[in-house]
């Protein structure tokens, strides 16, 4: 970094340095952040082509367009692409890696080099995951449960390449968690005290705190499923006196915080999005700040819900169906803040607030089904069901992704320095909202009278239904396409952005659009909270969606 | 923390040439730092306390196996190791205070006892492995196998329970994890005296020595577990 001068650190980051190899080792938090975007989107379509394809072949009863096991790798995919190389790393590693350091008043985060080796790590993990295609294609489910993962000798190479891929993927996640949570406590600018920090930090500090601590689990995981796989070794198989409850309890251990680690980081996003769109400080923001952070606790001791029906003790079965309930209180308390922010508020319906609106509405109805699958009973009767399956995508889908989307449209004139076409961008926002409903509200219904997960087949009672959900998704997939046509356009063809769009006080909202190579051309000194919209001057206020050099 | 005394600080061409652009002073960096090394080491111990859990679980559940399989392993040599361990400990302390005071000879020389104990300790369980492995003692289905033949198995083996390839199993997952961490910090402390003889410390800037020595007090520790929960269960 010392050999840059002063000038260069000073200019806009897209063209401070030129040539691949300015790219390809960078150490730069926002063109890592951005090679991350690019990578995580090309993961949410290949995850999203392969969902096309699973609803296509549900769309009528009996065989449509693929056989029986196809269907099973179909889904495999689509799980194990979207939540371990779309979702997981999408917002802290794309856009929490382009905004936290800018947010924090910082140059960069504080492990630059790690970060770069984070991006490497993640595309070595993904290329191992994406050759168990190539040896024939998992078809375990993203769980990989023992003892099927363990019984077809055919399976071994593409099993153990899948794990090795989604174990590698965890050190990247685990870099990334690590240089947030240092960055967080060493980097804020002065002045920037813990609370006068943005909730989108407090988020990505909660999140990190999880990926720092479960991900390793995971890994040990899969390092003795592989060692069980290799060598038999007798811990996980039950025809070796194994057990392969205790996988489950290990897998859970990391992947119920993994769920906290994809939903956090959109709550993270949506409290900066209500918080512009209607210019008032967040209400109770310490309460919202203090959930980030209840939540990752709970993560961690709510793991065997999944678990109900696989044989553990009643007691067991009691006891984490009781903590369980205690996620809705932080859940809660962050919907119902949220909701009391938009009270009074001076709202604007730009696009990036239609999404947070969106994750409103579709969060409550992914939590609140949650206490369904919560409670013993109902969670028996509901277990392994199209119920589960929508539960979870209104949660994933409705809350990361939609929240994942918000961001990105709030954030892309900073990132990019360009404006996209407003109507276009609605009309996205719209088509996805619908077509999320219409896939997924079906899919609650079908649950609850019945329908299992996972089959490629179904009775002949459940087909005007499944219809309704396959249509839905293709409503889903022309919002999401439309609002991919809609970036890509303002690329080409977007007018240059002006600094502040929004009329946010936000502190990534002063630098420059795009921003310098070291962020800020004097480190800031930080007065106020992040929304404190109150005590702002009215120039502060103006939204500038244009920079001023634009045709006017 | 950065503190508001470090704020007009911004300009970094003012500062030693260690101190990197993004950090305002060499404090910050030190504690940044250091503060990335301990969460790293939170990591560490989560990725073990799974093993551990594991070891728990299958104890309880076939305690006869571990106590029976436990007299198949050398203890004069695993107590041998767990010396030379604490012993390389203190080594690398010593090397992190001779740092502090600038002594740069004084360094290299506690240094290169450090790599030189982690080198005797894969020595020590070079022999341990390479007995187990004549003896068949291995893991899973290559129990009772001597150089992974399978057809000749030792009769002393159907004196020990069935289960006790899940015994050897875990002990060489845990103790070869484990040594691998070994090799990963003799790479470390290598590069550290690497970086020592090259006169890139003094006693302003010594980050590298503390980390390196931390992390390997962290593998000395998982042993100081390791060890007894393996060897000493009888």
């Amino acid at each position: 970094m010392s050999t840059i001068d002063e000038a260069t650190l000073n200019t806009n980051y897209l063209t401070a340095t030129k040539g691949w190899k300015s790219w390809a080792f960078t150490l730069d938090h926002k063109r890592i952040g951005l090679m991350y975007l690019v990578f995580v989107l090309a993961a949410f379509l290949a995850g999203g082509i392969f969902a096309l394809l699973v609803r296509t072949e549900l769309m009528s009863h009996g065989p449509t367009i693929v056989s029986g096991p196809t269907y099973n790798k179909l889904f495999t995919l689509h799980g194990a692409i979207m939540v371990f190389l779309f979702i997981i790393p999408s917002i802290p590693a794309s856009l929490g890696n382009f905004i936290l350091p800018i947010q924090l008043g910082a140059k960069d985060v504080a492990f630059p080099k790690l970060n770069l080796l984070s991006f490497y790590v993640y595309l070595c993990g993904a290329t191992l995951t994406l050759l168990s295609i190539a040896h024939g294609s998992v078809d375990t489910g993203w769980t990989f449960y023992t003892p099927y993962s363990l019984q077809d000798p055919e399976a071994a190479t593409k099993v153990l390449y899948m794990t090795c891929g989604v174990f590698v993927l965890g050190f990247s996640s685990i870099l990334t968690g690590l240089n947030f949570l240092v960055s967080i406590h060493k980097l804020r600018a002065p002045g920037l005290t813990w609370t006068r920090l943005p909730l989108f930090i407090w988020g990505m500090y909660a999140t990190s705190i999880m990926q720092v601590l479960a991900t390793p689990v995971l890994a040990i995981t899969l390092l003795m499923l592989v060692f069980e796989r290799v060598f038999g070794l007798g811990i996980f198989d039950p025809k070796l006196g194994g057990d392969p409850i205790l996988f489950q309890h290990f897998f859970w251990f990391y992947s119920h915080p993994a769920v906290y680690i994809m939903i956090v980081p959109g709550m993270a996003v949506v409290s900066e999005l209500f918080a512009t769109f209607s210019r008032r400080v967040i209400f109770g923001y310490f309460a919202v700040a203090m959930s980030s952070l209840g939540l990752a606790l709970l993560g961690f001791i709510v793991w065997a819900h999944h678990m109900f029906t696989s044989g553990m003790s009643e007691f067991a079965n009691m006891l984490f169906s009781a903590l369980t309930f205690l996620v809705a209180i932080p859940s809660g308390v962050k919907v119902f803040n949220w909701t009391a922010t938009l009270y009074k508020g001076s709202i604007s319906f730009a696009p990036p607030m239609l999404y947070a609106l969106a994750f409103l509405f579709l969060f409550t109805i992914g939590g609140l089904t949650g206490l369904f699958l919560g409670t013993l009973n109902t969670d028996i009767h509901l277990h392994d069901t199209y119920f589960v399956v929508a539960h979870f995508h209104y949660v994933m889908m409705g809350g990361t992704v939609i929240g994942f989307i918000g961001g990105l449209l709030y954030w892309w004139p900073k990132m990019t320095g360009k404006m996209y076409h407003f109507g276009g961008a609605t009309v996205g926002a719209w088509l996805t909202f619908i077509g999320f409903n219409v896939t997924f509200l079906t899919q609650f219904v079908l649950g609850s009278r019945g329908m299992p997960r996972r089959y490629y087949d179904y009775l002949p009672e459940f087909e005007s239904l499944h219809r309704v959900s396959t249509i839905g998704s293709y409503i889903l997939a022309s919002g999401l396409f439309t609002t991919a046509a809609v970036l890509i356009h303002s690329l080409a063809k977007g007018r240059a952005a002006g600094r502040n769009p929004w009329g946010s006080v936000a502190l990534e909202w002063k630098t420059q659009t795009p921003p310098v190579f070291q962020n800020f051309e004097q480190t800031p000194i930080i007065t106020k909270g992040p929304y404190d919209y109150h005590l702002a001057s009215d120039e502060e206020l103006v939204e500038d969606l244009y920079a001023p050099s634009a045709a006017e | 923390m950065s503190s508001p005394a470090d704020a007009t600080a911004h300009d970094a061409h003012e500062h030693p040439s260690y101190v990197q652009h993004h950090f305002d002073t060499a404090s910050q960096q030190y504690d940044t730092a250091k503060l990335g090394m301990w969460v790293f080491i939170a990591t560490e111990i989560l990725m073990f306390g799974g093993l551990f859990v594991a070891y728990a679980l299958m104890k309880a559940r076939e305690p006869n196996v571990f106590i029976a399989g436990h007299h198949y392993l050398n203890k004069e040599m695993g107590a041998l190791n767990t010396v030379v361990l604490l012993f390389s400990s203190l080594t690398a302390a010593l090397a992190v205070r001779s740092s502090q005071l600038g002594k740069r000879n004084e360094t290299s020389a506690w240094l290169v006892t450090t790599i030189l104990c982690a080198c005797v300790f894969l020595v020590v369980k070079y022999f341990e492995y390479s007995h187990k492995i004549e003896e068949g003692l291995l893991p899973g289905r290559y129990f009772g196998h001597p150089f992974f033949d399978m057809s000749a198995a030792p009769a002393f083996h159907e004196a020990l329970p069935s289960q006790a390839n899940m015994f050897f199993g875990l002990y060489f997952i845990m103790t070869g994890l484990h040594g691998l961490h070994v090799v990963i910090g003799m790479g470390i402390l290598s590069w550290v005296l690497l970086r020592n003889i090259r006169g890139e410390f003094s006693a302003e800037y010594f980050t590298a020595v503390d980390l390196g020595a931390l992390y390997w007090h962290l593998v000395d520790l998982v042993w100081i577990y390791l060890f007894p929960l393996l060897y000493l269960i009888g």
